[in-house]
């Protein structure tokens, strides 16, 4: 919208400048100034990223000196008592925890979906069936936060019984209190959520395997599996890592849906079926309401590991990808 | 995405006079099929549980009452009630969000495309772009947090929320333009020059009008996908009940946040409220997504 009335502006200039006469100037200023713009607003782009960090370790340091425990290995989250005494040892657990569990759950889902599209399903209908998967990502997280917290979470109960009952050996669907609203139905939210940002990277990665070698398989015989084994798979290898990474950073990063499903508990435990658990950023979103000052600077300390975290995976995935192109 | 319908990946047709293929081969063919579709189902069921869910729960309370009211004086077990405080909040700072993320995300595009070709700087900001699209909202949020309510000293309001959805959506617009800028044919630039038409005169009136509807595509899909963004609007603008219209002072009432508080109510009639107020914002996105998938099918770049 805006660049509509920003362009139409631009255009009654020029015809005004038109209008007047002959033309004042070869527009050297005009050029000087417009090139100026354009890339002053990439140095803002790029401050803005350094003012995230920069503010963030600011006003976390305080409540950093004031913690009574230590930041990293404390599992208790009580930056509000007097002293304050918290750390992110708990809720780190949580957020890697739940976000391996959704890239395990989502990852050979979502390659299955992109071979799907991509080599499987009818051609007139694929680009049409890829629409739908992306639908799934313009559904705002606190929807599905509703739905995961009023409905989801019944049928997750269920799930959680049966496992807990006949695979509880498994120190991971051990326990009791099995419940609901636990870190594996969070993780199950968490890989719906994720499903199609790796899928439709896969998806691009499939797109760029070179003709010539999907025909020379197909020249010596080769059944579709193995023109997928044979020349899909190994081309778009390094893809699907980084659109898999590109997926955990979002499930690391991942709030509202989070934060309505899982009912809080303390203390870090292995048994995924129990109800609770938390993660950095549902306590970000939980406990802000109730924060005193320190408490406020406790919860920006945390977003500050999960704002490291998740540049660390993003870069990486990013890097893969960008050496990927070279090669091809 | 419609590129991709191209010849590759058809079925090996097995011809007449070839040998067949063996047992094991076929079978494993087969399997593999079938985890393909199974695959591509399994992700189409929470889609349309969530949505009929939504469609469901929501037209129980999705009338005109629910459009036009706001919750104020109202307590969270009464009936009635409504989320016009919610949709006036939500419209306001979206639309204030674009106007921040808009020209800089456009200008930052041409940058990169028309400006920076092969310069070191335009590398750094390609990747910082890319690496931006991955920040956590939560943690946009916590920064405007730190910087404009704790350093700055402002207080909470709809525009502390827009500046957050900004940051969340410079990077998409940034992609978005940067894509179409690209398709622009190098020709009409090049015609453009020999002209005698300045540069930057030459962006705004051949590049950038050659480029609009893909633009605006872009800029519809990331306003659709900021609007759902509740986490850093839960620590900014936050709560009220009443039809706040002035999104610069007070506390102001979001759509997201308005399902947050009312899904994590008790009482059955703010559920039901909370399942009206995720129907209204998923119409909007939808909406959106939909316009906006119509206009790049209307008018694509056009190539001569």
């Amino acid at each position: 919208m805006t660049s509509e009335i920003d362009i139409g502006s631009r255009a009654g200039f020029a015809r005004d400048d038109g209008v007047a006469g002959p033309p004042r100037s070869t527009g050297r200023l005009g050029d000087r100034l417009f090139a100026l713009a354009a890339q002053g607003s990439g140095v803002l782009l790029l401050a803005v990223m350094v003012a995230i960090g920069v503010f963030l370790i600011w006003k976390a340091v305080p409540a950093l000196q004031a913690n009574e425990a230590d930041f990293l290995t404390e599992q208790e989250w009580n930056p509000n008592a007097n002293p304050p005494v918290f750390g992110i040892a708990q809720l780190a657990f949580g957020t890697v925890m739940s976000s391996f569990l959704a890239l395990v759950m989502a990852t050979p889902v979502a390659i299955g979906i992109a071979l799907f599209i991509s080599f499987y399903a009818p051609r007139r209908l694929a680009a049409g069936l890829g629409y739908l998967v992306d639908l799934l990502a313009a559904v705002p997280s606190i929807v599905y936060g509703l739905w995961g917290l009023h409905y989801f979470n019944t049928t997750m109960d269920d799930v959680g019984r049966f496992l807990n009952a006949y695979f509880g050996w498994i120190p991971l669907f051990g326990g009791d209190s099995v419940g609901g609203r636990s870190l594996l139905t969070a993780s199950v939210i968490l890989a719906i959520m994720i499903l199609p940002i790796i899928s439709s990277i896969t998806r691009e990665v499939f797109l760029q395997v070179p003709g010539s070698h999907v025909e020379a398989a197909l020249a010596l015989g080769a059944t579709r599996w193995e023109v997928i084994k044979l020349a899909v798979l190994p081309f778009g290898r390094s893809g699907m890592i980084s659109a898999a990474m590109l997926g955990l950073g979002r499930a690391l990063g991942e709030t509202i849906a989070v934060a309505m499903v899982l009912s809080t508990a303390s203390g870090i435990s292995i048994h995924i079926l129990a109800d609770g658990g938390n993660t950095i950023a549902a306590n970000i979103a939980n406990s802000f309401a109730e924060a005193t000052e320190t408490g406020r600077g406790a919860l920006i300390a945390s977003g500050l590991v999960l704002f490291v975290i998740t540049l660390i995976v993003n870069m990486t995935a990013r890097l893969i990808v960008a050496r990927r192109k070279e090669f091809a | 995405m419609s590129v991709m319908t191209g010849e590759r990946g058809e079925a090996p047709t097995g011809g007449g006079t070839l040998p067949e293929i063996s047992f094991r081969r076929r079978a494993a063919d087969k399997v593999v099929q079938a985890l393909v579709y199974a695959a591509f189902v399994l992700a189409i069921v929470p889609l349309v549980s969530v949505l009929w869910m939504v469609i469901g729960r929501g037209l129980e309370r999705l009338d005109p009452t629910f459009l036009t009211h706001s919750m104020n004086g109202l307590s969270s077990g009464d009936e009635g009630g409504g989320a016009n405080h919610a949709i006036v909040g939500t419209l306001e700072q979206v639309g204030l969000t674009s106007a921040m993320a808009v020209p800089l995300g456009v200008l930052t595009a041409v940058y990169l495309v028309e400006y920076g070709r092969g310069r070191r700087l335009a590398k750094v900001i390609t990747f910082v772009v890319d690496v931006m699209t991955g920040i956590p909202s939560i943690v946009a949020g916590l920064f405007v947090l730190a910087f404009w309510l704790l350093a700055l000293g402002f207080d909470y309001s709809g525009f502390a929320g827009s500046l957050a959805l900004a940051i969340l959506m410079l990077p998409t617009v940034v992609r978005a333009t940067e894509e179409m800028l690209l398709l622009v044919p190098g020709d009409l630039r090049e015609a453009a020059y020999a002209l005698g038409v300045p540069r930057w005169r030459t962006v705004c009136f051949v590049v950038l009008p050659t480029a609009l509807p893909g633009i605006v595509t872009g800029v519809m899909l990331a306003v659709a996908r900021v609007m759902g963004e509740t986490a850093p609007l839960l620590l900014l603008i936050f709560i009220t009940d009443a039809i706040n219209a002035n999104p610069f002072s007070g506390p102001q009432g979001s759509l997201p946040t308005f399902i947050w508080y009312q899904a994590g109510d008790p009482n059955p009639q703010a559920v039901e409220r909370a399942w009206a107020a995720a129907l209204t914002l998923i119409l909007i996105i939808m909406l959106l997504n939909l316009g906006a998938r119509l206009l790049s099918r209307l008018r694509k770049p056009v190539s001569r």
